[in-house]
């Protein structure tokens, strides 16, 4: 970046322009979360009548009280925490061992192993085969299912593989010297050296739990095990799109709307706690991998 | 840029050359702890990604599940005929195809924008505070998004429909309507991912060399044209080589949120291949002629991916990269 140089009239206004648009857009991101957040504290009769649109109206915590005493709303959490960190760790375990061996060029066979793991970026069987293999493995429905059956992608393998092998190789040289074998290495070396990396990993990989619905909602029959985010599908879309459901559920305190806003909130806190914290490895894979897909 | 989809070839340069065996055992015995490392992660390829894929021949079978995959009887391509006799799969793909443009279109220019205008501010607080602002929806989940979709869109007392009230228009219930589902889908993918994908961008404009700017500066060129002659055409590859990716993956449309928003009033526009797939085998347990869309679905797939990879090679290699 240039520093700020000398501008023309003509420039600065240029800047003030593009500044006054940027911060529209930054408002336009903001204002459904805003908007959300707003009727999970106001009164069930002020959000059906419509009253709602940026702040809350007739404050209330009713519809957050409701949802706090549901049992399954904490099960839910509970599942969601364990397979965040679980998965997570699980992944770690699996992902980093395979990228240190990968980023060797003395491993033989190195460039049909790349292949094997590569491939399946291209190519997979698909919904069905993968369900039906999961059933075989006696996985459906359980929770050691969920965690094995997403534990590796390739393309953590690469982005880890690719650290790996930016690291200079007189490390490795150095520990040899003192007599460290394979496991000593990545433990001792390439481990510690690794550690943003690692980050970066670990936390695409906690982001995609957190946030998966879609296989725990297919997998799982037994209302115990499943993710926070298939007991908010549940409470949100399915509900919603019945709208006998939406008619009972009302009351003076709080209504659909109000709870929709409730769950909304309370399941999207800790993301927004954490993500500005976690925000620079996200970018950082990005950068890793060229491009994130 | 050039790692943008891995080939396999980059995995190792030179080629292994065994000319005996006893030395391919020796290499093995010596590097084992290497094999013990990666023993875990590829079974969990085998078991997970290669064992479906011999699970695909059910595509070809009469599925029993009594009978189990391999005892189920072959029936050759019967079950491709049915689905391209299928008026469903037919609009499944062609309204993939429409998602898919639509979103080229509309959706990926908007991190470019996002980018360049981001760019532009000096101020290192400003930037950094829009940037965070800009990416967090990214980090929610697609069934947040989709409750909040329901909650604008709600037909009596969404703040949409509020609104066409209080300016004397109808109110639409817009999640049943099929007209309004794509621009639905869209209008939202976009809320929640264009600031996000415009970090990559952000990246290839922090490659220009600055002294391309400061010698503009001293010529006496203005920002706006600064934009169009330096920071435009220098990302120009960037651009291209996304977008050739992007059409490689013309086929995978958003499912995961496409299945919290549609409703069979809505299937005319809304349904997409793999949404196509998840009713009828996960919901309609018709798993062979599920599959047997989704080996139509894969194998396009692959052509489409191994070819805009072919051409964003080209590309990174006479770009600026």
């Amino acid at each position: 970046m240039i520093s700020t140089p000398i501008y023309s009239p003509g420039d600065r206004w240029f800047g003030r322009i593009n500044t006054a648009l940027l911060v529209v857009f930054a408002l336009c991101a903001l204002y459904p979360i805003v908007y959300v957040t707003s009727l999970s504290v106001s009164s069930g009769d002020a959000a059906t009548s419509g009253r709602v649109w940026l702040w809350p109206v007739e404050w209330t915590l009713s519809a957050h009280a409701h949802v706090l005493q549901d049992k399954l709303f904490w099960t839910s959490y509970a599942n969601t925490l364990f397979y965040t960190v679980v998965g997570t760790l699980t992944s770690l375990a699996l992902i980093i061992p395979a990228a240190y061996a990968l980023s060797k060029p003395r491993l033989m066979g190195r460039r049909w192993i790349g292949f094997f793991v590569a491939f399946t970026m291209w190519f997979n069987a698909g919904m069905i085969p993968f369900y039906l293999n999961l059933g075989d493995l006696d996985l459906l429905d359980s929770r050691w299912g969920i965690v094995i059956a997403f534990a590796v992608n390739a393309f953590n393998i690469i982005l880890m593989r690719n650290f790996f092998e930016s690291v200079s190789p007189s490390f490795e040289e150095a520990a040899r010297m003192d007599g460290a074998n394979d496991f000593q290495i990545l433990w001792q070396v390439y481990i510690p050296l690794a550690k943003p990396a690692i980050a970066t990993v670990a936390m695409l990989c906690a982001i995609a739990r957190w946030n998966g619905y879609f296989w725990a909602m297919v997998m799982l029959r037994d209302e115990n095990k499943i993710p926070l985010q298939v007991f908010l599908k549940k409470m949100i879309v399915d509900i919603n799109l019945t709208e006998e459901a939406a008619g009972a559920m009302a009351t003076q305190a709080y209504s659909l709307e109000t709870i929709t806003g409730a769950i909304i909130v309370l399941s999207m806190i800790p993301v927004v706690i954490v993500y500005p914290m976690i925000q620079k490895y996200f970018t950082k894979g990005v950068m890793m991998g060229g491009v994130k897909e | 840029m050039s790692g943008a989809i891995e080939s396999p070839a980059t995995f190792v340069k030179q080629p292994v050359r065994a000319s005996k065996w006893g030395e391919v055992i020796e290499t093995m015995r010596r590097d084992w702890m290497l094999y013990a490392m990666l023993a875990p992660a590829l079974i969990w390829f085998l078991i997970f990604m290669y064992k479906p894929m011999y699970g695909l021949q059910i595509a070809f079978k009469h599925f029993s599940a009594f009978k189990g995959i391999e005892g189920s009887e072959w029936i050759g391509f019967a079950h491709f005929m049915t689905l391209f006799h299928s008026d469903q799969f037919l609009r499944a793909i062609s309204n993939t195809l429409v998602i898919s443009f639509y979103s080229l279109i509309l959706a990926a220019p908007v991190p470019i924008l996002l980018a360049l205008m981001i760019n532009e501010v000096h101020s290192k607080g400003f930037r950094k505070t829009v940037q965070t602002v800009l990416y967090l929806p990214h980090f929610i989940s697609v069934v947040i998004v989709a409750g909040i979709v329901i909650a604008f869109l709600s037909p009596t007392t969404g703040l949409v429909n509020t609104a066409l009230r209080a300016l004397g228009l109808e109110q639409v219930y817009f999640l049943t309507r099929p007209e309004w589902f794509r621009g639905i889908y869209i209008s939202s993918g976009i809320w929640k991912e264009a600031g996000f994908d415009s970090i990559i961008y952000l990246a290839a404009i922090m490659g220009i060399n600055p002294a391309l700017y400061e010698s503009a500066q001293v010529d006496g060129a203005t920002r706006w044209q600064m934009i169009w002659r330096i920071t435009v055409p220098c990302i120009l590859p960037t651009i291209a080589v996304l977008l050739v990716i992007r059409l490689g993956h013309i086929l995978e449309v958003g499912y995961e949120y496409i299945v919290l928003l549609y409703q069979p009033s809505t299937y005319e526009t809304a349904d997409v291949i793999s949404t196509y797939i998840y009713r009828l085998g996960l919901q309609g347990a018709r798993y062979d002629l599920a599959a047997a869309a989704g080996i139509f679905n894969a194998v396009v797939a692959l052509i489409l991916v191994l070819t805009a990879n072919k051409i964003s090679r080209r590309i990174t290699r006479t770009g600026v990269f």
